[in-house]
């Protein structure tokens, strides 16, 4: 009796240091991830780079003999065109397809649909690439008569065809989440199912789905693998949707690698990759601002 | 009352696991000694780098583990940098490189593991340059190479060429490259523009031997260059020229051994310190006969008789 009370009262405080640790595990974590990525770069950072060419030249030199240049201009054009476009596509596809799921459709059709576009989102974004560099390619040259079909566009439909499941089931739960009675409530004042859907459902579960958008949104900006292969990765500011460009994540992808480590480059990459994390921190920020300045309302 | 607040117990679990992460982060950087034993016995030599080399790296290990079972080598690719960056931090026991290391890594090499890097070069590549099968081109000139590829560069179109491209309407040239610190790319800028002059930016830039060969292939607008191991029916490999109006030269075993084709290139392996035990046995088994009959049918060039001895340069 007296071992396992002894036992109880010394188990407690580990059990409970252990739920503790976990909860602020996540936290360490990513302070860590940026702790360890922003050193790789601080001396460069500090010492060496002109800040003002780094993020306004569009020249991308960085293992130039004569004359190294790193500006990341291109990049961050890049990145935003494919980004942009990819959501141009995949917030009205993805959030049309939540609405009809959750509303619309009889409940058969909701599982078919569901498994579906889960099966989407399992797709690994090497074999996203593939059909990019391939099937995509060709038909691009095709359908545009484009010298080559590795473009924004081929990026674009790529990256969307990739959120869009993230934004259908994450859409669809916080539409599931608004209760019955307003549905019901709507529908007893006359109004007719479209009503219902804009006046009652979007405006009580725009919460949910600004995040779904959003998870969306950092979903095609830290995509590397698929837009290293379907964009054609050349470092250019676009002019069309026809143009090839690089995007950030996988210009840290395609060179890393064979950087020589600690050099400038391998810094250079590194700051990418700070600049990366500053621009999803921003996109969180920014969201989870906005959902709380909606709340107060 | 303040000890048992639950910020400071958060501050002290914060700073524990901190240091529990630095320590381990840390403790990564081990590095090895000589040839490791795997643990059924045998003695494995470690070997990566270029990308260019590594089929021709794993046909030697497969060749060699045939021979000498009790020795198994074990290739990974990745690129060069990669090799170069693995030896610096003493991880393997041989490095591929199809570029020279430059003074810089050498010193890392000799700071990190206390040993010099030695060089031997095991073959040669013939870097070809690669247009779509439908393209009617046959012949470049390094000249105008350069103008395609670099920076400042005035050919942009293929009638510029001086020939019809039917299947690329709209005339304009698309470049095929490699990313920037490949070793491939390294010598084929140098080749084409020496040190001094850089390429256009807005070529496509793959990660890859086999993938530009590929995009060339599905692209008939595409110029491209590879290892001329690399072709398929798809592409046609360009005869290439050193200036306007001397002969072109088709890449080949006879054409890069007598230095007629201008765009061939040494291919080599990097050890730490003079080889020693199975490392030298396998190095001087890649220099017989029979490890050259094996660049030859990967598709390389193998050393002219002359120098396949082993020895070793700075």
């Amino acid at each position: 009796m007296i071992n396992r009370q002894r036992l109880e009262t010394l188990a407690e405080p580990v059990i409970e240091w252990t739920i503790r640790l976990c909860g602020i595990s996540a936290i360490i974590f990513v302070f860590g991830i940026f702790f360890f990525v922003f050193r790789e770069g601080a001396d460069f950072l500090f010492h060496k780079l002109d800040l003002v060419e780094f993020f306004t030249s569009p020249e991308w030199y960085p293992t130039s003999v004569s004359h190294k240049r790193y500006g990341v201009l291109a990049l961050i054009a890049g990145t935003a065109s494919v980004t942009l476009l990819a959501m141009a596509i995949a917030v009205p596809f993805g959030l049309g397809a939540a609405i009809f799921v959750s509303e619309f459709c009889s409940p058969k059709l909701k599982e078919a649909f569901k498994i579906t576009i889960e099966l989407l989102a399992a797709i690994p974004s090497v074999v996203w690439g593939f059909i990019g560099l391939t099937i995509m390619n060709e038909m691009i040259i095709d359908l545009f008569s484009a010298p080559i079909g590795l473009t924004v566009l081929n990026g674009g439909i790529i990256l969307a065809l990739m959120s869009v499941p993230i934004i259908v089931s994450i859409g669809e739960d916080a539409l599931k989440a608004v209760p019955d009675s307003y549905r019901e409530a709507a529908e007893a004042l006359g109004a007719t199912r479209w009503q219902v859907v804009y006046r009652v459902l979007l405006p009580a579960a725009k919460n949910g789905l600004l995040a779904a958008v959003l998870l969306g949104v950092a979903r095609a900006i830290g995509e590397t693998m698929a837009v290293l292969m379907a964009t054609g990765h050349a470092v250019k500011i676009p002019h069309s949707l026809l143009d090839s460009v690089r995007t950030l994540t996988a210009t840290i992808a395609a060179e890393l690698g064979e950087a020589p480590v600690h050099s400038e480059h391998y810094q250079v990459l590194f700051l990418i990759g700070v600049l990366l994390f500053s621009i999803t921190f921003v996109v969180n920020l920014s969201a989870d601002l906005i959902v709380k300045g909606i709340r107060q309302e | 009352m303040f000890s048992n607040s639950p910020l400071k117990k958060n501050t002290m679990a914060f700073v524990c696991i901190a240091i529990a992460i630095t320590i381990f982060v840390l403790g990564c950087g081990q590095k090895s000694e000589e040839t490791s034993l795997s643990p059924s016995g045998k003695s494995v030599i470690q070997n990566s780098g270029s990308d260019t080399m590594v089929n021709l790296a794993q046909t030697w290990a497969e060749e060699y583990a045939a021979i000498n079972p009790s020795v198994s080598v074990e290739v990974s690719g990745g690129g060069s940098g990669t090799g170069i960056a693995a030896l610096i931090n003493g991880t393997v026991d041989i490095a591929n490189c199809s570029r020279q290391m430059e003074l810089e890594e050498m010193a890392w090499a000799k700071q990190n593991t206390g040993k010099e890097p030695q060089k031997f070069v095991v073959g040669y590549d013939a870097l070809a340059v690669y247009v779509n099968k439908e393209n009617p081109l046959d012949q470049i000139t390094i000249e105008q190479l350069a103008e395609i590829y670099g920076e400042g560069g005035k050919i942009i179109r293929w009638s510029q060429l001086g020939i019809n491209n039917p299947a690329c309407p709209n005339d304009e040239i698309i470049r095929v490259s490699r990313q920037s610190n490949s070793g491939t790319y390294h010598y084929f800028r140098e080749t084409l523009l020496g040190t001094e002059k850089d390429f256009k930016l807005g070529s496509r830039d793959l990660h890859g031997s086999k993938d530009v060969v590929e995009l060339v292939g599905r692209t008939p607008c595409a110029i491209g260059y590879s290892g001329m191991g690399y072709a398929t029916e798809h592409v046609k490999k360009l005869k290439v020229s050193r200036e306007g109006g001397k002969p072109a030269y088709e890449p080949s075993l006879e054409t890069a051994l007598d230095g007629t084709y201008p765009i061939s290139r040494p291919l080599y392996m990097y050890s730490l310190g003079e080889p020693a035990g199975e490392i030298r046995k396998y190095l001087e088994w890649i220099y017989s006969d029979v490890g050259q009959a094996i660049v030859q049918k990967s598709g390389y060039v193998p050393l002219p008789q002359e120098e396949r001895v082993m020895f070793s340069t700075q």
